[in-house]
């Protein structure tokens, strides 16, 4: 068992050193992205967070964006989970092991970016339960460390296990993993009600103050999430050979059309209960939205996010757009983008504008922050592109441990 | 980019560093012995070290240094020399660094005149240098804001207002701000690891060696009174205060939060905090509120006094009133 495991790992290592020149090239660009970050990471270590632009009016800034924005895209494996293990969709049940490695991938992404958010990475083990001294259950934060590390766990668990099997030429045994799927889905709905309620039990900060934040977070995470799923299974089927059935994709689009209305509704409510009763505590909402008192950095960004939102929206609906594959792509990509803005620094921002005791200090990424940035997507992306290679041989059936005699 | 307030005007009566260092040198050379000079060879190969690498990187001991409510009183009396010794060894100031325990019975205060401050910012300087606060980048405790006369509303005030601006200006009052050491800290509940927290005197704290810097307590705090070290923060050897508490104004490195302590280090020891000495118009009243027949408790009892932000339940321990 342990010496198959051994086997396992190493034709899953030479799955993914093989590949045509295109797929070299790919790996070769994400690593260059990956090293200039490094570089602009190290010099980040040596004078400090003085290398971002945040400062202590706006103490989180891209890093943070991101963190929150891709703890939804960990969740929203969810929602292939949910239909292909609740409601029986063979179509998505084909599928559901890519899906939940994209959140294994993007969960180290999440880790990476609290990694270089941190003042002290040194004292990082302070962080982990039992090791060091966990804030728990008062702290927010200390939730977050606990539902993420078991999200990681039980994702890393569930693709290992079926993987694994499948390698071996054996059923999966459903007792051995099916409990943890399950147990897997409401922890999935926790990582990203937890990341919300980071911000809404902030009584300091009157724009996240706010119950409809974890619904609203959800919501953009089921609608972002999904949509990159959906273009992540047409290349797969495209440049890897997967057979992903038609069905699989347009039951995510479904899904995606649902969630994106919602997400929109949500935020309406929300903008309209802030500015109607013009109270004060929605300046930051008139900050996001309209500017206040001559600064608006994030004016244009957030109405192109809503934009994005409801196209992306409108081909979703619409039989005669969605119908046309590059048009659904585009709209995927017109969602993914829309959310990453409007709950990335088009959230996280506006509750720093202005500061608790009325200062408007603005905010926007530095070269570092953009680098390192860059340099953890592209670090997912290559994890992501390496998982797939090997997975999607061992779920053909090409990549086995004993391969059946060719006939 | 306002990181914080802007100079206020120069110290005032205050002891010049140099006779103070000159005191605490003599009193060192007294008490020095052949462990403390392989202590200091020590330091001087770990700061060499650790300038390698950047600055504020960690030594082994301090990698693995425990938190501060798990050191024993060898652990901690070991830490203070081994700071005493960097410090000496970086800046040639002889410290001395003690953590005054708090004093039974006693839960601070704060009360402040609003009529009477005249925005002249002296409290801020004297904070800086009593806390070991540095320049660049700066980091300053106290902001003053100046307001418009009839509001109470932080929206039209001026945190930044001129230091060549003659105060007080007309139809403007003045109201400083530091860490409220509320009762209810929002930023101690905030805190995933447990590196800052209430003590029995009231005086919220920080475990420098053990905040990790993720700044959600900068984020909790309504009354945006956590500074963070952004890059490492250098004092000048003439401006460095020896008298050093380890919950307070002792050396802090680079990537982690710190805040107004009320001058731990001098209160516990029966002084006035430094802003309040600083004070040229007797504006700042500090004391013990469980002893009724201290001013501070007179105060809360008889003026009418307020709170910032009262709605959000966090208890100031820093009052304002009008007299």
């Amino acid at each position: 068992m342990v010496l198959d495991f051994f086997r396992f790992l190493r034709a899953s290592a030479g799955a993914m050193s093989r590949g045509s020149r295109g797929y070299y090239l790919w790996l070769l660009f994400l690593v260059a992205w990956i090293a200039l970050g490094m570089l602009a990471y190290v010099h980040q270590l040596r004078v400090g967070l003085v290398a971002t632009n945040m400062v202590d009016q706006v103490p989180w800034g891209a890093y943070i964006a991101n963190f929150t924005y891709l703890v939804g895209m960990a969740a929203a494996a969810v929602m292939l989970v949910i239909p292909a293990y609740l409601y029986e969709d063979h179509a998505l049940h084909d599928v559901v092991v890519l899906g939940e490695l994209m959140a294994v991938s993007v969960l180290v992404m999440c880790l990476c970016f609290v990694m270089v958010d941190i003042g002290r990475p040194d004292r990082f083990w302070h962080l982990v339960p039992l090791l060091g001294r966990l804030n728990w259950p008062a702290s927010m934060l200390s939730w977050d460390v606990i539902v993420l590390g078991g999200y990681l766990l039980l994702n890393f668990y569930i693709t290992t296990y079926l993987l694994f099997s499948k390698f071996r030429g054996k059923q999966p045994d459903r007792k051995k993993y099916l409990p943890f799927v399950f147990l897997a889905i409401g922890w999935a709905i926790s990582i990203h009600t937890v990341t919300a309620f980071l911000y809404s039990g902030m009584g300091a900060r009157p724009h996240w103050n706010s119950a409809i934040l974890a619904p609203r977070f959800l919501a953009s995470a089921f609608a972002a999430g999904p949509s990159m799923v959906i273009i992540a299974l047409s290349l797969v089927r495209d440049r890897m050979g997967f057979p992903v059935k038609d069905k699989a994709i347009d039951r995510l689009r479904q899904i995606v059309a649902v969630t994106m209305l919602v997400n929109l509704f949500f935020f309406f409510s929300e903008v309209f209960t802030e500015l109607y009763s013009f109270k004060d505590y929605a300046v930051s909402m008139r900050y996001l939205l309209f500017g206040l008192k001559g600064h608006h950095l994030l004016v244009p960004y957030i109405w192109v996010a809503v934009a994005l939102d409801v196209f992306a929206a409108l081909v979703f609906v619409t039989p005669r757009f969605h119908r046309i594959p590059r048009l659904l792509r585009t709209g995927c990509a017109a969602a993914i983008l829309g959310v990453w803005v409007e709950k990335g620094m088009g959230l996280v921002i506006p509750g720093f504008v202005p500061s608790p005791l009325g200062e408007i200090v603005e905010y926007s990424p530095s070269f570092t922050e953009f680098c390192v940035s860059a340099a953890i997507w592209a670090l997912g992306a290559l994890l992501y592109t390496l998982l797939l290679k090997a997975a999607v041989p061992i779920e053909l059936g090409t990549l086995r441990m004993n391969p059946e005699p060719a006939e | 980019m306002a990181r914080s307030d802007t100079k206020a005007a120069a110290p005032g009566d205050i002891v010049s560093p140099e006779e103070r260092v000159e005191k605490l040198v003599e009193h060192r050379l007294e008490e020095s012995g052949t462990r403390r000079t392989f202590l200091k060879l020590a330091a001087l190969g770990a700061a060499a070290t650790a300038s390698a690498c950047g600055n504020s990187a960690p030594t082994t001991d301090e990698f693995f240094r425990q938190h501060y409510k798990k050191l024993t009183d060898a652990d901690k009396e070991r830490i203070f020399r081994r700071i005493e010794d960097e410090t000496l060894a970086r800046t040639g100031v002889a410290t001395h660094v003690s953590d005054p325990p708090p004093i039974d019975g006693v839960e601070f205060a704060y009360a402040l005149n609003l009529s009477a401050c005249n925005g002249s910012r002296r409290c801020v300087e004297a904070c800086a240098r009593e806390n070991n606060l540095p320049d660049d980048p700066e980091i300053r405790y106290i902001r003053v804001f100046e307001m418009e006369a009839g509001s109470l509303e932080f929206e039209d005030s001026t945190p930044n207002y001129g230091s060549d601006e003659k105060v007080p200006a007309k139809g403007k009052f003045y109201l400083p701000v530091q860490c409220h050491q509320c009762d209810n800290p929002p930023c101690v509940s905030a805190c995933p690891v447990g590196a800052t927290w209430k003590e029995p005197d009231g005086i919220v704290v920080i475990d420098y060696n053990w905040c990790i810097g993720c700044r959600f307590c900068v984020v909790a705090c309504p009354y945006f009174a956590r500074r963070f070290n952004w890059s490492e923060p250098s004092v000048a050897p003439e401006r460095i205060n020896p008298d050093q508490g380890y919950l307070s104004n002792r050396p802090r490195p680079k990537g982690v939060v710190e805040k107004c302590t009320f001058c731990l280090h001098r209160t516990r020891k029966g002084r006035m905090p430094a802003c309040l000495e600083a004070c040229p118009t007797g504006a700042r009243k500090f004391g013990n509120m469980n002893d009724p027949n201290s001013e501070v408790r007179k105060i809360i009892e008889t003026k009418r006094v307020y709170v910032l932000k009262e709605e959000l339940a966090t208890l100031p321990r820093f009052y304002y009133f009008f007299d």
